[in-house]
């Protein structure tokens, strides 16, 4: 893949890129509202007060109470973005999202930060391996978890803008970029990396879509064309491009940082049993708590790193050749 | 208390802080301010209330520590080291891949663990859950739990103190770290907990006020606290984020630091200069 020169602004953690994204969305609009759980200086959303004092709200670490009040927020046609660590946006506040938020038809959007392995340091009870599927289940939310920071700042935007809630599961210090220059990162439609024959490698976040890319280079030293999507967008899921590339490959291989139940692999192969069986390896965590260590630690303890794709790829092309 | 139990308890609260700067320096850096403010309270249990057996660690009459504050682990770790249930070589490993002391308190992986915590909130209620179940099995243990401040932003928090009151649980004793700090900044600013005193009163429990860090005003509370027949005791303990630890000391920014093996050396140093011998 060809990676363009970047301009400088776009190398930065992606926590920066969320606050200033969200501080120029809301110079545009009165309606954009942030709140926090004693995680504003972890999330980067501090910009965001200094800019707007009046429009961001701390709660502290009252991850419950600050999703109802998000709600009422919305009821006035306020669009706020509320941010936590992903395990306490997904598991600690189920209910009151599923409920105040998204029965009620508001107009919340969550933020889960250090999600699966990237939770590092903080170990096992901050390791959200669920938070996906726990969201995938609830009626009409939109999910995304960006790769890069181009993305995250292509999508904040159409995200604020599709009515009805959203779930966004980033990282806090990646400073990734994959997609300089290109700005036709488009919600709910999967980014197409690179092109490729034999199979096809779908993966989502900032983990496991360069180890995608970089599994698709170690298979090309071997002969085998793999095509790399970005499913950024995990629900709506983009059915026709799944298909696309089913059709055209014959073989397909999910990737993501989450257990194998629930998320990413589940959404496509939901898609691909109903629509048109195709043999499917998922990799991502098989049934396993989290644990603490680094994020290079974690991907080898897990299997998300590229060598593991590459070897989990040719293992599923045996099986069909 | 006499003299020289206080000249030992200080000596033992200042080993245990070498001790957990040293592991969380060794691995980068980590929750260096909520670590230091607790060393007093869990040095006054560890080495002279907690009844514990090292060799038998999930001793069935043992007393519990709830560090519902999981975060604060590496303090505890140095502690549970120091009075043999683990060898103090494992504290080198604290937050590597594959060790057995992750950041955050894991029943699990770590001998003398009562309880796996991290979510705050959630672990004073597990206490009460212990005190109610020692009480229906006529077991005369008393259940220690430690919080935050910030951690009594959690509405749990409130929840398992109604609980506790309603089911008298005398034998459970907690403590409020009240370090008046969060991680986004100080307590009052981030969401005021005041008058926290007074909001333990009025959930029904015997509550004291004291300075965290004297010993003798610990020992004062804990008795009391032990003698009371029918209600939950709340110390809420006036602390220092970061005491000890002169790049932490009462700084807002304490909280979770990344910090270089070489402060941690300076910090040491510091300590040790301060030693009796
Ligand atoms: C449910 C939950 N929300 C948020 C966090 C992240 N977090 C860890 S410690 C902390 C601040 C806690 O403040 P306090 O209880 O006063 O801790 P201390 O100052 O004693 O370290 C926060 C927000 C968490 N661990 N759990």
């Amino acid at each position: 893949m060809e990676r363009k020169t970047v301009k400088q602004e776009l190398h930065q953690e992606m926590r920066k890129v969320y606050g200033s994204t969200l501080v120029e969305l809301a110079k545009k609009d009165a309606n954009i509202v942030v709140l926090d759980a004693d995680l504003m200086v972890a999330n980067g959303t501090g910009v965001f007060y200094e800019e707007f004092p009046n429009r961001a709200f701390e709660i502290g670490a009252a991850e419950a109470n600050m999703m109802g009040i998000a709600a009422g927020l919305s009821t006035l046609g306020k669009i706020p973005f509320a941010s936590t660590f992903a395990c306490f946006a997904s598991r600690r506040v189920f209910d009151q999202f599923f409920l105040s938020c998204n029965y009620a038809r508001l107009n919340v959007k969550l933020t889960g930060t250090d999600p699966g392995i990237t939770a590092a340091s903080n170990g096992g009870t901050h390791m959200a391996f669920e938070d996906l599927a726990l969201m995938r289940v609830i009626p009409d939310i939109t999910i995304v978890e960006p790769s890069d920071n181009v993305s995250l700042a292509a999508l904040l935007p159409q995200i604020a803008y599709r009515e009805g809630c959203a779930y966004i599961r980033i990282d806090r210090r990646s400073t990734q970029v994959l997609y300089a220059g290109d700005e036709s990162v488009t919600l709910g439609k999967i980014h197409v990396v690179k092109e490729g024959d034999d199979l096809t490698i779908i993966a989502c976040g900032i983990v496991l879509v360069p180890e995608a890319i970089r599994a698709a280079e170690l298979l090309q030293r071997e002969g085998i064309s793999a095509a790399v999507l970005d499913m950024h967008t995990i629900k709506p899921v983009d059915i026709e491009t799944i298909l696309q590339y089913a059709a055209k490959t014959g073989m397909i291989v999910t990737c993501e940082n989450h257990q194998i139940i629930g998320g990413l692999g589940s959404a496509v192969a939901e898609v691909l049993s109903e629509k048109l069986p195709t043999p499917l390896k998922r990799i991502g965590v098989d049934g396993e708590f989290g644990q603490v260590g680094s994020v290079e630690y974690l991907k080898n303890a897990y299997g998300m790193n590229a060598e593991s794709i590459c070897a989990a790829c040719k293992e599923a092309l045996k099986r069909i050749r | 208390m006499q003299e020289k139990d206080i000249m030992a308890l200080t000596e033992k609260a200042r080993e245990i802080r070498i001790a957990t700067i040293d592991a969380i320096g060794r691995s980068g850096g980590g929750h260096i301010g909520g670590s230091m403010s607790i060393v007093e309270v869990l040095v006054i249990l560890y080495y002279r209330y907690l009844r514990i057996d090292p060799k038998d660690p999930r001793r069935r009459d043992r007393d519990r520590m709830v560090l519902s504050k999981g975060h604060a682990g590496p303090t505890l770790y140095a502690i549970l080291s120091d009075v043999g249930f683990f060898p103090k070589d494992w504290l080198h490993t604290l937050n590597e891949g594959g060790t057995r002391l992750p950041s955050h308190c894991d029943m699990n992986k770590t001998p003398g663990i009562d309880m796996s915590t991290g979510s705050l909130g959630q672990g004073l209620s597990a206490a009460v859950g212990m005190a109610l179940g020692l009480r229906t099995d006529g077991i005369d243990s008393v259940v220690y739990s430690i919080i935050g401040d910030g951690e009594c932003h959690e509405g749990q928090i409130w929840e398992a103190a109604m609980a506790a009151a309603h089911f008298k649980l005398h034998n459970l004793v907690a403590f409020v770290d009240y370090n008046k700090m969060a991680l986004d900044g100080y307590i009052d600013e981030v969401m005021n907990v005041e008058d926290l005193t007074s909001k333990w009163v009025a959930f029904g429990w015997y509550t004291q006020r004291v300075d965290g860090h004297d010993f003798n005003q610990l020992e004062g509370a804990i008795d009391k606290a032990l003698k009371e027949p029918l209600r939950p005791s709340m110390i809420v303990m006036d602390t220092v984020k970061g005491k000890g630890c002169f790049f932490a000391e009462g700084k807002i920014t304490s909280h979770k630091m990344p910090f270089s093996y070489r402060d941690a050396e300076e910090a040491i140093a510091q300590l040790s200069r301060k030693g009796g011998k």
